[in-house]
């Protein structure tokens, strides 16, 4: 009850400030449309490219979407409020899980934005399909709900802003969101170890409702396990005066 | 001196103790010692405060005062030394709800409106009070539906000081809570805070000003460079602190006899400028005056709180220590 009336007022705040809505919906929104549009018939790795090109502008705006939350909980340290929070009962458990929720409330807003874009392009996948690529991509979005907490109680505004972005474009980058990568040598090694690669992956699944490999679950499982346990050590010991 | 009490439980020095540790129904800070690098901000903090007391914590800035409320909160780790708050750790009686802090901050978190904000800290809470008397309370009915980052900075702290009050705390810790407040605005903070000390809350507020310390505490613990270096009373502490200096011009006056004069506690001559701290300024005024009827541009004015404190600390024992300090 206490952890969800924080959450809910935690996410109110974000909804009435919609400047963090540009990155998480404006830029992939955009890149989709334009992009999209002008490949609407042609196909890319083997897929259609609005299908390729959707996923992979949504597995960029989400991952900003709950990146975005990193951005937050460092303009609150700034201020010194998440020093007020904790002379609150509020357990450590319950904070990150507000924010963990509040950046899936923001991927998932951009998912939807996108999706409609997505079908107003001819994008058709069965409903199972889209199921199953909106479930991936939710999964994959772990890591980086984990590594938006880091970083906003590592670093200070200033810094953020750039840090995430630069952070979540290369993700993207490498992991293919913005276009296809080489099909095989290192560099696609290197790739298939990014859970953005993976995400990506999701919309594939969607149209061959294949799923992951053993070896993309694995992936995503030890980047959310080393990312959220550096995010609590991170909240743990971020007690200090602004 | 220890031992078993008549019902079994042991004591020492009188004091109930469990695990060795004395049980105290308030709160007690034993030996604290907080180091920043080179900087020893506290250096062996002993603070006793019963339950219900309305405690000043009383010091110029670098005294070591947010640095021990910081550690009586559980925001701090100490180097050495315990916290205990009615018998439980800084971070156990603030998991308990029994701790509501007003702490040094820049801004409140925006995009919420003020009752919005002070709603969800009472959230947080087992046994919050009604939000609309605490607003009341604080008075901050009018703008509770302003947004907080459409505040004055007095209409800010009244809004901080509703978060401290909402969750219905046992202890509240308040540290600088008129800092950046006007004249007026400290006034109407203190008018509203009575009615909460009156209450039977226990209350710690830091602050550099004597006059609130006076006016609102029924105890001042006076902190200078990281230690306490002196415990009691308003009244108390003000004759300590509250000295007055007699300034006049005098040639050929003797720093020995002006210090021996009744009512005065010690004595500089610079020149033909004298300078006299008074335990009591009347008296001494007028002992000064017979004594020395050639005195002229005399003025009398109340010494400030830092000139105080370099007194008190100069014949203190930390001084001593910073001597043995500085000879290793």
């Amino acid at each position: 009850m206490t952890a969800l009336t924080y959450a809910r007022y935690d996410l109110l705040r974000v909804v009435r400030n919609r400047r963090y809505f540009i990155f998480s919906i404006g830029f992939p929104l955009v890149l989709f449309l334009v992009i999209a549009g002008s490949n609407r018939h042609s196909t890319i790795a083997g897929i259609p490219f609005p299908v390729y090109y959707l996923t992979g502008m949504t597995a960029w705006g989400s991952m900003n979407g709950v990146v975005s939350g990193g951005g937050i909980i460092s303009l609150e340290r700034a201020v010194g409020w998440t020093r007020q929070l904790r002379v609150t009962p509020l357990p450590a458990w319950a904070y990150m899980a507000s924010k963990v929720a509040r950046g899936y409330a923001m991927a998932a807003l951009t998912i939807i934005v996108l999706y409609v874009a997505g079908l107003s392009m001819d994008v058709h996948l069965t409903a199972s399909g889209w199921l199953l690529m909106t479930g991936l991509i939710f999964v994959g979005l772990l890591p980086f709900a984990a590594l938006g907490i880091l970083l906003g109680h590592l670093l200070s505004p200033d810094s953020l802003g750039p840090a995430l972005g630069g952070i979540t474009a290369l993700f993207a980058l490498l992991g293919g969101a913005w276009g296809p990568l080489a099909q095989g040598g290192t560099f696609h090694d290197i790739s298939r170890l990014l859970p953005s690669y993976w995400m990506v992956q999701a919309g594939e699944a969607g149209l061959t409702h294949a799923g992951w490999s053993a070896f993309g679950w694995l992936v995503i499982l030890v980047w959310s396990a080393v990312l959220t346990r550096l995010a609590w050590f991170a909240y743990r010991r971020d007690t200090g005066r602004p | 001196m220890a031992g078993v009490a008549q019902d079994g439980v042991p004591v020492q020095d009188g004091v109930p103790v469990q695990d060795g540790a004395p049980v105290h129904d308030g709160i007690v800070l034993v030996g604290l010692r907080k180091s920043f690098g080179s900087v020893r901000a506290v250096r062996g903090v002993d603070i006793s405060i019963k339950r219900g007391q309305t405690v000043a914590l009383l010091g110029p800035n670098g005294a070591g005062k947010t640095t021990t409320i910081d550690m009586l909160l559980g925001l701090l780790p100490p180097d050495a030394g315990r916290v205990s708050v009615f018998g439980l750790t800084a971070s156990g009686a603030v998991r308990a709800g029994l701790v509501g802090g007003m702490l040094q901050v820049g801004q409140l978190l925006r995009d919420l409106s003020v009752r919005e904000l002070v709603s969800m800290v009472a959230a947080l809470y087992p046994n919050p009070l009604d939000v609309s008397s605490v607003l009341a309370t604080a008075g901050i009915s009018e703008i509770a539906t302003r947004r907080t980052q459409n505040l004055s900075g007095g209409q800010a702290q009244r809004v901080r000081f509703a978060v401290a009050l909402v969750g219905n705390p046992e202890l509240l810790v308040l540290d600088e809570p008129t800092a950046a407040l006007d004249v007026e605005g400290r006034r109407d903070f203190w008018a509203s805070m009575r009615g909460v000390a009156a209450s039977g809350k226990t209350v710690l507020f830091a602050t550099h000003y004597l006059e609130e310390a006076d006016a609102y505490a029924d105890r001042v613990i006076l902190m200078a460079r990281g230690k306490v270096v002196a415990d009691g009373t308003p009244t108390e502490i003000k004759a300590r602190v509250g000295a007055r200096m007699v300034r006049a011009t005098l040639a050929g006056a003797d720093a020995g006899e002006l210090a021996a004069l009744p009512g005065v506690s010690g004595a500089e001559v610079h020149g033909d400028g004298i300078q006299l701290r008074c335990s009591d300024s009347d008296l001494a005024l007028r002992a000064f005056l017979a004594a020395y009827p050639a005195a002229k541009d005399i003025e009398v004015r109340g010494g400030s709180l830092e000139e105080a404190f370099i007194e008190l600390t100069t014949d203190d024992e930390a001084a001593e220590q910073d001597r043995l300090e500085a000879s290793l």
